[in-house]
Formats: structure tokens, C-alpha cells, sequence
């Protein structure tokens, strides 16, 4: 069964669901004074200047990024450092700050556009699909585009409908772009640096409830030569029993519910995707051969999602490996409502991934009684 | 409407700012502007206000000025008051419901009652009570992200709006929508965008609806205006000018009224804009384009919109109006709000446009501070009961998530057994009972 998993109990909302989003007003704290730990703020933040100091074609551009210091406080510094012919605030203006990014990156420009949150991408997304997506193919690659469009993703807490979904699946739906999901301070520096590098367009979907996460970090992630391959998947946490797959904020989520599984005797292979396209189509098919069980976990809406791709994977190359039918976990298939209690209940949470895994490990749970 | 021929060498908002002065006491005549247009720290370019050596001289020809029945209203205003008392009642009551809901939600927001961003309008009534208060029912809001009080001036019950941003089933959208998704089909209230530039196409389709009805259905007594609302930030965006030209096109009964407050977040108008007149962009599109000098008095933006909604009414095509106004508070608030100059803000915070309708009311003897002082206490009741309602009103019930959407068959929802419909054997035969 490819069921949404979405039994919830109760209508009880955790603090976390009462967290209050003040982006701007949380407070960047240098990395350098803490050497173990970083925020996901602090890693894209220094891979950002770390990439403007070494190649001056590399440019920022889009709304609130410089005297503001970022609606989300990512380029906090930047205008500052690169002055404003490098950090370049926009008029509200999606679709003509995208086109110009991508006609200057048709000339070598290595722009990294923001979006304050993807949702804006909308506005702009003739040219991150028609313009700079298929151009390299068009033109039979004499003209490539090494673009970066980047800003938070995914749903965040009680912003409503229009301002809270995920877009991987839409993005990684198009040849010509690669679609980048860091999870943890490690990926956000190691990807963001790559795709500033890389030669095509990329979408780099953040997460704004990551941001002021804190991960360790070794002293090779904090070299400014570190970066990551990308179409490469990342397993945070071996496992013989059942394979996770998760992307961004979710990664978080399967780690917890590995934990709760790793008590009651099931070892859950965590797999952090990092990149949704190229999909590592590879690390989870060896996974899944080896654990013979698969949950996927998404934010975004379930129908030709994230865990619908990766559910086709593991039947074309892997269905004679599985002892049990992929369990897909996604957001529920509405806009998100604003309601603190409705929107828990249209996310994913811990608890669903732990009851999809033993499900799965034919390990029997009573339906949950429906509210 | 008539060019302005006969003040070659003047700016149109001046022009106008000039006739609707002369019939205002003078405790609101407004000097010259001080030059606090969205001023910003560093990176500002050389004040753009309008000074008399105006480098864009060359295009003041083709300058639309405000229209004819305005001058002659202004004529015959002279003798007369710009308000009746209930007029001046009915938005004294307007603008105080529309301040102190606001209020009410800064406190209840920082109680945790309501999430996610919540932008707050203070400082702009003028602008909501100044056109709303002359639609009629039928007449439709599209509104932004600041949606509240535009959705209080239209009539929404405020027990209705508080309770959605308290995310309960009583609230205007039952909680799907939120803080920035006012719906009202009662009320015509067509949202609640929140991004910028898209209400503007919605309601140009609203005002093509209006149309369509009466030219095409022949509904004769279709005349229903559509206000779009929306900011400086937006006006320069793709979307306001594919629709500025559609609606002049079409000849579409709409009026987009833009409150430029300023400032878009932190990004000050003046370093988002090449030509910081909004207004202009109307007569650029074959419509009149109208500057409210009014410092945020709320008896001037009113004397606009009667003017621009009649046009509309008529079937005399669309206005293009730019209020200036201010916002008292941040962005949301969420916001630091640490880019705006103090001096500005105290600037704007002395012009506030209550006070000004205020002082209108007790010079010309329309009310006595007494029946203000109702009014105030009666807004306040009704608030602490729709505070009070939110507060009591229940959560929205988990079959709700899966309602109003098509979507998956569990949008069918929850059958008497409390399990989903879908989850019956009989759904995929086709003889369960949904």
C-alpha cells in the first residue's frame, strides 16, 4: 500500500508547533568562535562569503539581501564585505531579478539568486524552467548557465497556504536543473559551495526551521575548500532492518524515529537524499537490497512526489529485494491550513515514520481510533 | 478627465494637494514635503521628492490632473462640509476598529494566541475607511497580506476575523486561512494575498466579471467596483502594469488604490523605484492617475475614491490612485524594524490620521468629545467580546483537513464510524455511503 500515513490522536499541539517565526530577529553567531558546532544561518553564511571572496563573478541578488541583512539574516555581513554592486537588493520583482540573473549568467556571472522564501519562486518560474533550466540543451551547449536560485522551502509554522510548501518534487521534475536539499550544517556549506561552482542551474532549497539549528562540524567542513558531490546521497545512520530515505528537515524527523525504533529492536538505515536531482538512485537501491524495507518521508504534497520517484526506483531495480510493500510518507494532499492543530496533522511527524517502519517490519500496530 | 494645460510648470499632487487644502482648516493644511520619503541609512541616492527642478520636467505634459468633478465639487465645497456628522461617525468608528483590532492582535500574538506572520496595519486607516466606507455590499476588496482592516471596513464581523487568526472553526475561513487569507464571499472579500502583485490580476478579474455581466449577461444593474489594494513595493511589479493596461483596455469598473507606506520591509521606496510618482503610471496607461497629498487624512483619500469609484460605476473605466500613508509598526511583527529613521517615523506618528479626523470633527462641531468617547468604548467592547469569542470558539475538528479540497478520496472524510470513508471495502465499488 502506497497510503498517506496520517493518523494522528488528539489535536494536542507541541511547543514547537507554537514556536514563533522571528527570522529577523534571531542573532548570527560567527562560526569561528565555536569550533564544533554551527548553525545551518551560519553555514550557508560562510559558504556564501567564502565563495564571493574567491571568484568575484560570483553576485548576490534579490529582496532584503543586503541593508537588511537578509529577510532570514543568510547574507547578514555580505553588503557590508562586497559593497552593493555585488549584494544587490531587488524591487519586489521575481520575474525580472530571475531573468536577469539568468541572462547574466549566460555570460559567465555566477549569480546566486534569493528567494525569500520559494514560495516567491513562483513569480519567477518561466525563467528558472524555460530560461535557464533548458538553455544549455537548446543551444547545444554554447551557452550554459551557472546559476543558484536559493531561500527557505518547505513548510513553516502557521504562515498559512501560499506560504508553506515544498517545491522539491516540482523542481526536480525538470531536465536541465539540479535540485540541491541540505539538512545539516555540513551539507548547507559542502552543497552550497558546489552549486555556486557547478556550471548549471541549481535550486537550492533550504529550510527555514533549520536555519537556527545547530550541527557539529569537523574541521574538513570548515575548510573553505570543503564541498560536496553533487547526486549523492549521505546515510546518517547505518541500519539492517529497514532503509529511510528523508531530504531537508525530515532528515531530522527519521533520526528521531530511528531512535525510537532502535528501542524496540528494529535498525533503521537512515538516508539523507542531499540531492533530489540527480536522485542517488545507487546508495538507495543498495540500501534497500540490504535492508529489504523502504519508508520514504517528504513534507511535500504525496502525488508525484519526492517518495513516488524513489518508490519506482526501488520497483524497477530492487522489487525482487523487498519483503514488504514501500511505505510512502508525505504531507497531507491540502493546502496547508492555518489552523496550529490542522497543520500538524498535515505534516509529517515522528510518530508516523515509526508506525510506517513497523508496519512494514510486519511488526502490527492497531490502527490509530480516527478523532 | 483633462490635462493639466493650465498648470504647465506644476506637478499634478501639488495641483492637487492645493485645491482640496484651501477648504481645510488650517491646523491640516501640510506645508511643503519634508524630504522623509523612505529615507535609509547609506546607499540612498539624491532625494527624489518633488522639487521645483524636477529632472522628469519633460513628461509633466503629459500629467493627468484630478478630474472635473472634483474641482467642482471643491467648488461648491467651499461653502460647505466635506462630511455630514454620521458621515464623520461612521469613519471615526471605522478607523478605531481598524487601529485597535490591531492592537488587539500585537497583544494576543504575543500571548501565543495567534502565529506565523501577522502584518498590522496601523497608521493606514485612512486609506481602508476611505474608499471601503463608499462601496456598497456587492463592491469587492481584493486585498494583501495586510488584510485585517480591510476586511473589518467591509463589513466582516471582527468576532469573525479575530477568530480566524486564532485559527478556530468560527473564523471567517474556519482557520484554513489565517492572517493573511481573508475570504469573505458575503462580504466580498476576495482575500488575502500573500504575495505581491497577485490580487492585482484577481481583482482585475473581478472588476471583468462586473462587466461581463452587464454588457454580456445584460444584468443591467450590474455596477459593482472592484478595489484592488495594495503597496508602493507591488507597483513595481510585472503584474500591476500587465493589469493597469488590461483594465484601461477593457474599460474595467476598478480602482487600484496603492498605500504607499514607504517602505517595502526594509527596502525603502525610493531605492526600489526609478520614478518614485506611482501615480503617474496611470496617465502612462491611458487612465487618471491621482496623488492623495492627504498626509494620511482620511476626508481627503474619501473625496478621491467618491470621485474614482463613481468613474468606475459609471462605466467610465479604471483609476489609478496613490495614498500616501505610513505604518506605525514594523513589517509584521516578526520585523526588527531597525532601517526606518526615527525622525520619520515621529514625523508620520504626528500626522496620525485619527487624530486628524478627530480634530476635523470637534472644529466643525460634529460631534462632542462625549460621543467620541462612546464610540471608543464601544470598540473596545466589541473587541474584548471577539477576543473573548476566539478564545471560547472551538478547533477546527480533524475531519476538516480533508475537507474543501479535490484532492485525495480521503477528502471524502470521516464516516459516522469516525473511520475515513475511503478506508470502507465498498469505496472502490462505488456503493459506499460518502
Amino acid at each position: 500500500m502506497l497510503g498517506i500515513i496520517r493518523q494522528k490522536v488528539g489535536a494536542g499541539c507541541s511547543s514547537a508547533m507554537l514556536q514563533r517565526i522571528r527570522p529577523v530577529a534571531s542573532v548570527c553567531r560567527s562560526y569561528s568562535s565555536s569550533a564544533k558546532e554551527m548553525t545551518v544561518r551560519d553555514a550557508l553564511n560562510s559558504a556564501l562569503d567564502e565563495e564571493m571572496s574567491a571568484d568575484p563573478k560570483v553576485f548576490l541578488m534579490g529582496e532584503e539581501v543586503g541593508e537588511y541583512q537578509g529577510a532570514y539574516k543568510i547574507s547578514k555581513g555580505l553588503l557590508d564585505k562586497y559593497g552593493p554592486d555585488r549584494v544587490l537588493d531587488t524591487p519586489i520583482t521575481e520575474a525580472g531579478f530571475t531573468g536577469i540573473g539568468v541572462g547574466a549568467a549566460y555570460y559567465g556571472l555566477k549569480p546566486v539568486v534569493e528567494f525569500m522564501t520559494f514560495n516567491f519562486s513562483m513569480q519567477a518560474i518561466d525563467h528558472i524552467i524555460n530560461s535557464a533550466a533548458k538553455s544549455n540543451y537548446m543551444s547545444a551547449s554554447q551557452i550554459n548557465v551557472p546559476i543558484v536560485f536559493r531561500g527557505p522551502n518547505g513548510a513553516a509554522a502557521g504562515v498559512g497556504a501560499q506560504h508553506s510548501q515544498c517545491y522539491a518534487a516540482w523542481f526536480a521534475a525538470i531536465p536541465g536543473l539540479k535540485v540541491l536539499t541540505p539538512y545539516s550544517s555540513e551539507d548547507a556549506r559542502g552543497l552550497l559551495k558546489a552549486a555556486i561552482r557547478d556550471p548549471d542551474p541549481v535550486v537550492f532549497l533550504e529550510n527555514e526551521l533549520l536555519y537556527g539549528e545547530s550541527f557539529p562540524v569537523s574541521a574538513e567542513v570548515l575548510d573553505s575548500s570543503f564541498c560536496l558531490p553533487i547526486g549523492k546521497a549521505k546515510i546518517e545512520r547505518e541500519g539492517k532492518d529497514i532503509t529511510i530515505t528523508a531530504f531537508s528537515k525530515m532528515v531530522g524527523y527519521a533520526l528521531q524515529a530511528a531512535e525510537i525504533l532502535a528501542k524496540e529492536g528494529i535498525s533503521a538505515e537512515v538516508i539523507n537524499l542531499r540531492s533530489i536531482r540527480p536522485l542517488d538512485r545507487a546508495t538507495i537501491n543498495t540500501s534497500v537490497r540490504k535492508t529489504n524495507r523502504l519508508v520514504t518521508v517528504e513534507e511535500g504534497f504525496p502525488q508525484h512526489g519526492v517518495g513516488a520517484e524513489i518508490c519506482t526506483s526501488v520497483v524497477e531495480e530492487s522489487f525482487g529485494y523487498l519483503d514488504a510493500p514501500v511505505e510512502r510518507i508525505a504531507g497531507a494532499d491540502v493546502p496547508m491550513p492555518y489552523a496550529a492543530n490542522l497543520e500538524r496533522l498535515a505534516l509529517p511527524q515522528v510518530e508516523d515514520i515509526v508506525r510506517a517502519a513497523k508496519r512494514a517490519c510486519y511488526r502490527s500496530v492497531p490502527l490509530a481510533a480516527s478523532a | 478627465m483633462s490635462l493639466s494645460a493650465t498648470h504647465p510648470l506644476q506637478l499634478n499632487n501639488t495641483a492637487i494637494a492645493a485645491r482640496s487644502n484651501d477648504k481645510l482648516p488650517s491646523s491640516l493644511l501640510l506645508t511643503k514635503t519634508p524630504s522623509f520619503l523612505g529615507s535609509t541609512r547609506k546607499l540612498r541616492p539624491a532625494s527624489l521628492s518633488a522639487k521645483p527642478n524636477h529632472p522628469n520636467a519633460h513628461r509633466r505634459s503629459a500629467v493627468v490632473s484630478v478630474s472635473e468633478a472634483v474641482k467642482e465639487k471643491k467648488a461648491s465645497a467651499s461653502t460647505n462640509l466635506l462630511i455630514t456628522r454620521e458621515e464623520g461617525l461612521e469613519l471615526y468608528e471605522d478607523m478605531v476598529l481598524g487601529r485597535s483590532f490591531e492592537d488587539m492582535c500585537a497583544q494576543m500574538y504575543y500571548r501565543g494566541k495567534m502565529f506565523g506572520f501577522v502584518h498590522l496595519y496601523n497608521g493606514q486607516e485612512a486609506v481602508s475607511t476611505g474608499f471601503i466606507k463608499l462601496t456598497k455590499q456587492e463592491d469587492t476588496v481584493v486585498s494583501t497580506y495586510r488584510d485585517h482592516v480591510h476586511s473589518l471596513s467591509k463589513g466582516v464581523p471582527a468576532r469573525e476575523v479575530m477568530s480566524e487568526l486564532f485559527g478556530k472553526a468560527t473564523g471567517c475561513c474556519r482557520g484554513q486561512g489565517g492572517s493573511m487569507h481573508m475570504f469573505s464571499r458575503d462580504h466580498n472579500v476576495l482575500g488575502g494575498f500573500a504575495f505581491i502583485g497577485e490580487g492585482i490580476p484577481v481583482a482585475t478579474g473581478a472588476a471583468f466579471s462586473s462587466r461581463y455581466r452587464r454588457e454580456v449577461l445584460k444584468q443591467a444593474d450590474c455596477d459593482h467596483v472592484t478595489l484592488a489594494f495594495f503597496g508602493d513595493g507591488t507597483a513595481n511589479n510585472g503584474q500591476f502594469f500587465e493589469c493597469l493596461n488590461m483594465a484601461a483596455l477593457w474599460k474595467l469598473p476598478i480602482v487600484f488604490v496603492v498605500e504607499n507606506n514607504l517602505w517595502a520591509i526594509g527596502m525603502s521606496h525610493l531605492r526600489a523605484t526609478s520614478d518614485p510618482e506611482i501615480w503617474k503610471k496611470g496617465p502612462a496607461f491611458g487612465m487618471p492617475g491621482v496623488h492623495v497629498d492627504g498626509r494620511m487624512d482620511v476626508l481627503k483619500v474619501r473625496e478621491v475614491a467618491k470621485e474614482a469609484i463613481g468613474r468606475a460605476r459609471r462605466g467610465e473605466g479604471p483609476t489609478l490612485v496613490e495614498c500616501e500613508t505610513y505604518r506605525f509598526r514594523g513589517h509584521s511583527l516578526a520585523d526588527p524594524d531597525e532601517l526606518r529613521d526615527p525622525a520619520e517615523k515621529a514625523h508620520y506618528a504626528a500626522r496620525d490620521p485619527i487624530t486628524a479626523l478627530k480634530k476635523y470633527i470637534f472644529e466643525h462641531n460634529l460631534a462632542s468629545e462625549q460621543e467620541l468617547k462612546t464610540i471608543d468604548k464601544k470598540i473596545d467592547e466589541l473587541l474584548e467580546d471577539a477576543v473573548e469569542f476566539a478564545d471560547e470558539s472551538p478547533l477546527p475538528p480533524r475531519s476538516q483537513l480533508l475537507e474543501n479540497v479535490f484532492a485525495d478520496p480521503k477528502g471524502f472524510g470521516i464516516g459516522p464510524d469516525g473511520r475515513y470513508r475511503c478506508e470502507d471495502p465498498k469505496f472502490t465499488q462505488g456503493t459506499a455511503k460518502v
